[in-house]
């Protein structure tokens, strides 16, 4: 690694790998409706410019956000078995696969990368909630220990976006077997010493809180994400009540104990970098433009592993 | 008297012409109806037989929440002394859904908790029809830790439609409790041992169920999500649960196949409701034999085959 490498390279990169222009170069906020040019969402990590409301961002967008330089290295993912179950109900599960595939340009629900964020290197998993809502499946089991497996070999926290409406219903039992499954790897993390930070996105919901969202040292979430076991219409069917404004939502639990701060979008990737580095013993991250680094302050601030720096770079 | 299923009405129409025959014959000492009813009785036996012997999912779904069927708290009394309840999640509640306490097994002192559904209309509420809320899964992470550092094997048994969907609940941290119960399952140094008695509900099972040994009574049902409920969203028709039930793989043998359970308890003719002491004492036996199977091993092996346990499933998928 030499200073070049590390700050001019990913900038270069990440010039040249802008996305495509998009056909519709307007995009209209479902909540306030304002309409906003492509290229203004898109800088502000799809959060509304006008009313702070936090659309869907797939992972490929956050980690470029979030990583030093938009520069990242996916990790590796071990294949499950296609179609366990067989399962059909109106369309057979493997057509629902391609079409979400041919959807969002993914191979499944959950990116898994290593890189560094303000120089801190971690891994990072994040659910794609355009991929069939998010849904755990084996694959998306796999990838959170993939991810565990990777943060505990290199020595790193693991930063997992949550975003699913749950369990993949088409993996039947075996899906709900990702809830131990991504359990086991919470407990890699916690007894290999490395934080694990939870965010929590719009929505977070069944089985997937009841599993790794809620196992983390620390939980933040966006701002008003939908974070719950039971969805509020199941729950007004069963009490047969009307739940309080914002119910549910990232603020409510909140005051509710259950999260310790809800963060902008645009604000992350600086709180992260700050908790994790705390979490971390490391110094506090250098804020502006950084100095020619002189003889010896390199090997100082330096990532704790030779590996990390060497993926940043390539 | 016996309350059938909807698929058992043909059933209910023999047995019940055997019994009027019988009741008649009490009344008139004159007739003779032994071989008319005899003949019924083998009717009736017949018919069991051919329902019981290939049901449905969505049949044994119905079988699996047998109101009659034997619940947390007959087995407990069954097959378990001493026991002492130990209440409480020392924090809001003591969460009735969740039954838990101190026992001896075959002598052997355990931790055993289970889901507790009720069996009348006053007792199904006051266990709130074996709905857990925060406080039931809270009172369970609470007695495992206790087991792990006392070594006392941890037997459950699970019977749950699912955690309670409640406003409560859901303040409470629903989602967080059941996320500490299946991990305190997991990271306990002693054997843990579940039985799907019932129903396996979604994410209230797996909080019990996250054992290193989990068999499942031959009619029971494990999944992720009930067949009405999944129905309702795949299929935009709540009244689609067979379909639903046969696409979920939900049976004690499809998750045998898929190496989720480890073996299936056989039930009696009928039903563990149409003989409960048979079918309790088969679930006492396959305990004690999941235990002598786990005694050799130290707290740090029954961790470390606990967890590759829930790592390698999914390497098995059904055959075509
Ligand atoms: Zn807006």
């Amino acid at each position: 690694m030499n200073w070049i490498t590390n700050y001019v390279r990913p900038r270069i990169n990440s010039i040249f790998s802008r996305r495509e222009v998009p056909e519709n170069l307007w995009h209209k906020c479902d909540e306030c409706g304002t309409m906003l040019f492509h290229r203004e969402l898109s800088d502000n990590q799809n959060v509304c410019t006008n009313c702070d409301h936090h659309m869907h961002i797939t992972p490929r967008d956050r980690f470029t956000a979030l990583f030093d330089g938009g520069v990242f290295n996916e990790v590796a993912v071990p294949e499950p078995i296609a179609d366990p179950l067989k399962f059909k109900d109106q369309k057979k599960y493997p057509d629902r696969m391609k079409a979400a595939q041919k959807k969002t340009d993914e191979k499944e629900a959950m990116l898994v990368a290593a890189g560094e964020i303000g120089r801190t290197p971690i891994v990072a998993a994040a659910q794609d909630f355009s991929f069939m809502g998010g849904s755990m499946g084996m694959y998306v089991g796999n990838a959170i220990i993939a991810a565990a497996e990777e943060a505990v070999k290199l020595g790193r926290p693991l930063v997992l976006f949550s975003a699913a409406g749950g369990a993949r219903m088409q993996e039947g039992i075996l899906s709900l077997m990702q809830m131990p499954r991504t359990t086991v790897a919470v407990q890699m993390l916690k007894e290999a010493g490395l934080p694990y930070i939870v965010v929590l996105t719009h929505p977070t919901t069944g089985g997937v809180t009841a599993s790794y969202a809620m196992l983390g040292d620390v939980h933040i979430s966006e701002p008003n994400a939908l974070i719950c076991f039971a969805g509020p219409r199941v729950i007004e069917q069963t009490i047969r009540e009307k739940l309080p404004e914002g119910f549910q939502r990232a603020e409510y639990l909140l005051d509710h104990g259950m999260l310790d701060r809800v963060i902008s979008r645009t604000e992350m990737r600086d709180e992260l970098i700050k908790i994790i580095r705390m979490m971390m013993q490391l110094p506090p991250q250098i804020v502006g433009d950084l100095p020619a680094p002189e003889e010896g302050e390199e090997a100082a601030n330096a990532p704790v592993d030779a590996a990390a720096s060497e993926e940043a770079a390539q | 008297m016996t309350q059938y299923l909807e698929f058992e009405k043909p059933l209910a129409e023999i047995e019940g012409k055997a019994e009027e025959l019988r009741a008649l014959a009490r009344a008139n000492e004159e007739m003779d109806v032994a071989d008319e009813a005899a003949a019924l009785d083998a009717k009736a036996e017949q018919l069991l037989k051919d329902l019981y012997s290939d049901l449905t999912p969505w049949r044994k779904c119905q079988v699996a929440r047998h109101p009659e069927r034997p619940h947390c708290r007959d087995y407990i009394d069954a097959l378990f002394t001493e026991y002492t309840p130990l209440a409480g999640d020392r924090n809001f509640a003591d969460d009735l859904a969740v039954m838990g306490g101190l026992a001896r097994f075959n002598d052997q002192p355990v931790m055993v908790i289970g889901h507790e559904k009720g069996s009348d209309t006053k007792s199904r509420i006051a266990h709130n029809f074996g709905m857990a809320r925060p406080e039931g899964y809270r009172k369970a992470v609470r007695l495992m830790e206790m087991a792990g550092r006392f070594g006392l094997p941890v037997v459950t048994i699970v019977d749950t439609t699912g955690a309670y969907p409640g406003k409560g609940a859901e303040e409470r941290g629903q989602s967080e409790a059941i996320a500490r119960s299946t991990e305190m399952s997991l990271k306990i140094g002693v054997p843990v041992i579940s039985v799907i008695i019932g129903e396996g509900g979604s994410g209230g099972a797996v909080a019990f169920a996250s054992a290193n040994r989990v068999a499942m009574l031959e009619h029971a049902v494990y999944s992720v999500i009930s067949p009405e409920g999944c129905a309702s969203i795949l299929w935009k028709d709540a009244e689609k649960m067979r379909e639903a039930a046969e696409a979920l793989r939900l049976t004690a043998q499809n998750l045998q196949e898929l190496a989720v359970i480890d073996r299936i308890i056989p039930e009696p003719m009928g039903g563990a409701h149409r003989d409960a002491k048979t079918t309790m004492a088969s679930v006492g036996v396959a305990i004690q034999e999941m235990l002598d199977e786990l005694k050799d091993k130290d707290g740090a092996d029954l961790i470390k085959d606990r967890r590759q346990k829930f790592l390698d499933i999914g390497s098995k998928g059904l055959a075509a």
